[in-house]
């Protein structure tokens, strides 16, 4: 990347962050799939932010009238919901929509609370070494003993069955890969000239974590904090879907597949749809990442 | 698939007669036992398991009743002033032949008070025989208490010697942590060095003798060749454990067991209407409430109580919390039970007048906590879902309603306190299908800060039922609770909500079979036609 | 001579590494337990409710009434003595529980894993060389679908459409009932063959079937990527450009050559989903009602087990530890260049 970018510089009298902007566009959009990615999560994140004017009912709203009515093509569903409803009448359509909401601020929470602690504390390991990274990697080793879904759940177990507590447990149980990356790219910049330059020019130790040396390890990072996003979506799922994770009535997908599985013969779209809401969001962030990965790898660039 | 047809047609060949001549009725179980010694354990599942098929009691309930019928005792005598039980044992019952013991003598009066005396003396030395063993059923059950002495008169003769009269002994003997054991096996378990055993290789008297088991996967039984009521029709039983209800269900019509228990209530009509499937109903031994705390305003006056208990929807609550599989509930004893008291009128369903009721009593802008367990019980299959439909029905006479819910334990010990604040969804099963086994647990004065979650203590009401808890003429016992009952309406301590209807499909095949009103699932008396 | 010694030397470096490690995950297995809300005594009583007095009494017996330090050395002089209590649930030590069902979850982990292996390398070496054709974009969609599906989910629709619909194969469980022999080896598979009883395989095979499609789906699309980019790399070194030049036949250059080297990376890819195998053995075990230890641990955890949760941990976590260990020699094996 760093070498990248300073070529570019060089060669053209254009701004270079714009320039490396468009050099990644350019790479991303090569990426059909990445882009049918970019589409579908934006159209997620619309629904999301706009759930209130789209979903014809509210998320909680009971139609005692209407109990587990199948989706509108189905003979005897109530023309009403388009989804069918739940077993206490809720829209499915409704809570999918909403529910939206709650698998993305998963994903953001997560990704930004790992992102930003992983990051720290892995510049401090690597830029400090000695002990505290001794210290730092034997903690990360002891998160990483334990299968991560097993640590979450025993995690929210502690904290109390909750979304908020299912995404700290998931950010918790994320960190050590942010760390070790951090961690990992620190150590191979540490030595390199322009780092070496800087602290010979006096600049401060916290100056060069954050401003010299942070930045050039950033595609590593973001290809990371797709792939985590993703998870993170998929582990809260879990975890409701487990009934430690959002609690009903939340519309949150995997508590809606908890809720649904005593209706797994009887009510098909009660199951059927939430799991395909999941199923499609993580596919979609899983492309997107695909193409992220593709346009900041250097080294598959080149083949 | 051929494959898999193959070993089905094989399956079906074996277990519905043909190929070979055992006949074998399979369960599909809703979990594991924690255990083969039924006294140390709580769980219906482990009865089913260990105090059903394995062993017998003194005194036995009737099947598909809550009729006390002789057991392993012939008869029984009660002495005048209620404090004598004098037990005359039968002769000639067996204990299990099987691999790990050969009995050497038949059921006697020591077999009874090693059964006993082991859970009542802490010095005994089968008392803590595994580690972190404790019994507690017979401890809830308040034995320790009562019983002041267990005299073995002769070999055949047992006399229990009381502290109090207690009208419900009798039925208390035949609940499932009284399953005699064997002071044989005992002893050479102890003399073996392996009294762990006992807990997993089990030996009774019972109407099925234990195979093996593979944990959380199969229980394996046969019936007991020499079992004092005649050996079994069927000639071997298997226990499939299989936690999830729409997996049990699978297999049910997958044939790939007889009898599954606990269906999903959704899953009822597709199950009713399968070809050679049945499916039985009865109503369960139990109550689910919402016990509001009397002792703190507005709750403490009866009025309030009653309008909120007329605000509440009952039948879409049946709808939706139990999809049917469950009936209103208009008094804190099922309507199984003895003594219910049908002449009982339920507060209608009126939010108009449920309003006009809150405003006599001067409360407005009421709000309220509203308690939901976290877990599924009988009485209740989903607490958070009944909540939010009774929030709803309160909104609609202007009582706000927060919902709250613990971990389960917690949520057991915090209700118990005197000063919690709000309403707490709780329900009950009955162990002995006595009445006072609701009645005087769960709204005597003595429950106050603990089994008691209305915090109620009201003085005619406790009277009543101290008295019944003395007397043994059953008629007069009778009158005492139809009466409570009546008083319970009017002070409505709770909003009464519903009664579990329990549902257990099974093969057409499977004939005799009887539903337990206490919801146990015994195989003893069951066949399978050919 | 030289070689064995430094290998030796890496070998002793990487456990002594463990020993922190494995004494960090002791304090978080015993610790995790301890903070729990909510406490077994209370759990058991359930609705009936325990009195005070009997309550001290309880935790008196238990030893939870002694000061954590106490607790945990106790802990550790157990797990040295090879001894991790006993379940509260079950009243049997937790190692025999944890030995009984361990089998289970290790057969259908194996299972999944060479499901895995056995489809997505041959995939990867495929959709690799055949790059950018529409076969390429299938396979790599479809592994990306399964990498991104929710297992849990997919277990459930699979269950109503091959049990339920079809009627193919069994809902649940490990083999028949109609078979009955004791357990040998704890591996299904293994003790119906030696059972003798006829049918009795083909029983357990088809009772795998599902199970082991849930939980291998995961590891087949990451290995399927894997073997993809990694035969990618290999394709474009010199070496085998050399090779093709050579005129050698093409399926030789990439059975011989190029899939060796790759295989490297995937090799460390397929041991580093163990973690992922156990995570997902929870979901999968608790749909199909199989029993192995995922399900033990989350039932454990339900029931506020602590014996059986500190155990469980401890042991699931060794487990992991050793893989990965084994993961890192074979790796530094296979490529000397690591170790220095």
């Amino acid at each position: 990347m760093a070498d990248t970018s300073t070529t570019a510089a060089a060669a053209k009298p254009v701004d270079p962050r714009l320039a490396v902007l468009r050099e990644f566009w350019f790479y991303f959009s090569e990426n059909r799939g990445a882009v049918i990615g970019l589409w579908v999560f934006l159209f997620v994140v619309a629904i999301a932010v706009f759930a209130d004017l789209i979903a014809p009912y509210g998320a909680i709203d009971q139609y005692r009238d209407a109990l587990l009515k199948p989706p509108f093509w189905q003979e005897g569903a109530d023309p009403r919901f388009l989804l069918g409803t739940d077993a206490v009448g809720r829209d499915m359509l409704s809570r999918l929509i909403y529910g939206s909401r709650f698998s993305l601020f998963v994903g953001c929470i997560v990704v930004s609370g790992a992102l930003v602690v992983g990051v720290v504390v892995g510049l401090i390991a690597g830029y400090a070494g000695g002990r505290i990274d001794t210290l730092i990697m034997r903690l990360m080793d002891i998160i990483l003993a334990f299968p991560s879904l097993l640590l979450a759940l025993a995690l929210v177990a502690v904290l109390g069955p909750s979304l908020v507590n299912a995404m700290i447990a998931i950010a918790i149980v994320q960190q050590p890969h942010y760390v070790r990356l951090t961690r990992a790219a620190v150590l191979s910049e540490k030595t390199k000239d322009y780092v070496v330059a800087a602290r010979v020019a006096g600049a401060r130790p916290l100056r060069l974590m954050f401003v010299t040396i942070l930045p050039n390890c950033l595609s590593p990072l973001i290809v990371q904090a797709a792939l985590s996003f993703s998870t993170a979506i998929l582990d809260a799922a879990a975890l409701g879907f487990l009934g430690m994770g959002a609690q009903p009535p939340t519309p949150e997908w995997g508590t809606m597949l908890a809720e649904a599985r005593e209706f797994i013969l009887r009510a098909w779209w009660v199951v059927t749809f939430p799991g395909l809401a999941i199923l499609i969001t993580v596919l979609a962030i899983n492309l997107m990442g695909d193409g992220l990965r593709d346009a900041l790898d250097p080294k598959l660039k080149r083949s | 698939m051929k494959r898999y047809s193959f070993a089905a047609a094989l399956l079906a060949a074996t277990m519905f007669g043909g190929v070979a001549n055992a006949k074998t009725l399979v369960y599909c179980s809703e979990g594991s036992p924690e255990g083969f010694d039924p006294a140390p354990y709580t769980a219906g599942t482990t009865f089913d398991a260990s105090a059903k098929p394995i062993y017998s009691q003194l005194v036995e309930f009737d099947r598909g009743t809550t009729k006390v019928i002789p057991g392993l005792a012939e008869s029984w005598d009660v002495s005048d002033d209620g404090l004598e039980y004098t037990f005359k044992l039968r002769p000639g019952v067996k204990f299990h032949t099987t691999d790990f013991f050969t009995p050497t003598r038949d059921f006697n009066a020591d077999d009874v008070l090693f059964t006993f005396e082991r859970q009542l003396k802490k010095d005994h030395p089968w008392n803590e025989y595994t580690a972190g063993i404790s019994w507690e059923y017979f401890n809830a059950m308040s034995m320790p208490d009562l019983i002041k002495e267990m005299v073995k008169v002769d070999d055949m003769t047992v006399k229990f010697v009381l502290t109090r009269p207690e009208a419900p002994m009798v039925a208390n003997l035949a609940m499932d942590f009284a399953s005699i054991m064997s002071k044989e096996y005992a002893d050479k378990l102890e003399a073996d060095g392996k009294k762990d055993m006992l807990n997993q290789q089990p030996v009774g008297t019972g109407p099925f003798q234990f195979v093996a088991y593979q944990k959380d996967a199969v229980i394996r039984y046969k019936a007991h060749p020499d079992y004092w009521d005649g050996k079994q029709a069927i000639d071997d039983l298997v226990f499939a454990i299989t936690t999830d209800a729409s997996v049990r269900q699978q297999k049910l019509m997958a044939g790939e067991c007889h009898v599954a228990a606990y269906p999903n209530p959704a899953d009822l009509d597709a199950l009713k209407a399968a070809p050679g499937l049945e499916v039985m109903e009865q109503e369960g031994l139990n109550v689910g409430y919402l016990a509001y705390n009397t002792q703190m305003a507005p709750f403490d006056n009866p009025k309030v109580r009653k309008a909120l208990n007329m605000a509440i929807n009952k039948q879409a609550i049946l709808d939706a919390v139990f999809q049917g599989a469950g009936q209103a509930a208009k008094n804190p004893i099922p309507p199984t039970m003895w003594s219910y008291n049908d002449a009982v009128e339920d507060d209608p369903y009126d939010p108009e007048a449920a309003k006009k009721m809150l405003e006599e009593a001067g409360v407005a802008d009421l709000s309220m906590k509203v308690w939901a367990m976290p877990v599924q019980r009988p009485y209740n299959p989903n607490a958070r879902r009944m909540a939010e439909l009774i929030q709803e029905d309160f909104s609609k006479v202007g009582v706000t309603v927060e919902i709250v819910s613990y971990e389960w334990g917690e949520y057991l010990e915090r209700s118990k306190a005197t000063d919690r604040d709000g309403a707490v969804l709780l329900g009950w099963t009955g162990d002995n299908g006595d009445p006072d086994n609701f009645l005087a647990v769960l709204l005597g004065c003595d429950g106050v800060g603990g089994a008691n979650r209305a915090q109620w203590c009201h003085k005619p009401f406790d009277d009543m039922i101290q008295k019944a808890k003395i007397v043994s003429d059953q008629a007069e016992r009778t009158k005492l609770y139809e009466d409570a009952q009546m008083v319970f309406k009017e002070q409505a301590p709770w909003a009464t909500i519903a009664h579990s209807v329990v549902f257990m499909p099974m093969s057409t095949k499977v004939t005799g079979y009887k539903m337990d009103p206490l919801g146990s699932h015994r195989f003893d008396g069951v066949d399978l036609a050919e | 001579m030289q070689s064995l010694r430094e290998m030796l030397r890496f070998l002793l470096y990487r456990i002594g590494l463990l020993v922190p490690t494995f004494i960090g995950v002791t304090i978080a297995a015993f610790g995790f337990i301890r903070i729990l809300p909510g406490d077994p005594v209370l759990l058991m009583a359930g609705e009936r409710g325990v009195s005070p007095e009997r309550y001290e009494q309880l935790m008196h017996q238990f030893g939870y009434d002694r000061p954590l330090w106490e607790q945990y050395f106790d802990f550790l002089g157990g797990i040295a003595s090879g001894d991790l209590g006993n379940s509260l649930v079950t009243k049997k030590p937790i190692f025999d529980e944890f030995f009984t069902l361990f089998p289970a979850t290790l057969e259908l982990s194996i299972c999944a894993i060479i499901f895995a292996t056995l489809l997505g390398i041959p995939a990867g070496v495929l959709a690799a060389t055949r790059r950018g054709s529409w076969l390429d974009q299938t396979v790599m969609g479809t592994a990306l679908v399964g990498y991104s599906m929710p297992i849990f989910w997919w277990g459930l629709l699979l269950i109503i459409l091959f049990s339920g619909i079809l009627q193919w194969t069994p809902v649940s469980g490990r083999i028949s009932l109609l078979y009955f022999f004791p357990p040998v080896t704890g591996f299904m598979l293994i003790d119906s063959l030696l059972s003798g009883q006829k049918g009795a395989f083909t029983s357990a095979l088809s009772h795998l079937i599902l199970p082991t499609i849930v939980l291998g789906t995961i590891p087949l699309a990451v290995i399927a990527r894997q073997t993809r980019s990694a035969m990618l790399d290999v394709l474009g070194e010199d070496y085998v450009r050399t090779a093709h030049a050579k005129g050698l036949a093409p399926a030789r250059v990439i059975g011989l050559h190029a899939l060796r080297n790759a295989l490297i990376p995937v090799i460390t890819t397929i041991g580093l989903q163990v973690g992922v195998l156990l995570g997902g053995a929870i979901l999968t075990e608790t749909i199909f009602s199989w029993p192995g230890i995922g399900k033990w641990m989350l039932d454990s955890i339900f029931r506020r087990d602590y014996p059986a949760v500190q155990g469980g941990l401890l042991m699931i976590a060794v487990v992991v530890m050793i893989v990965n260990l084994v993961v890192d020699l074979l790796y530094g094996l296979i490529n000397p260049k690591i170790r220095h």
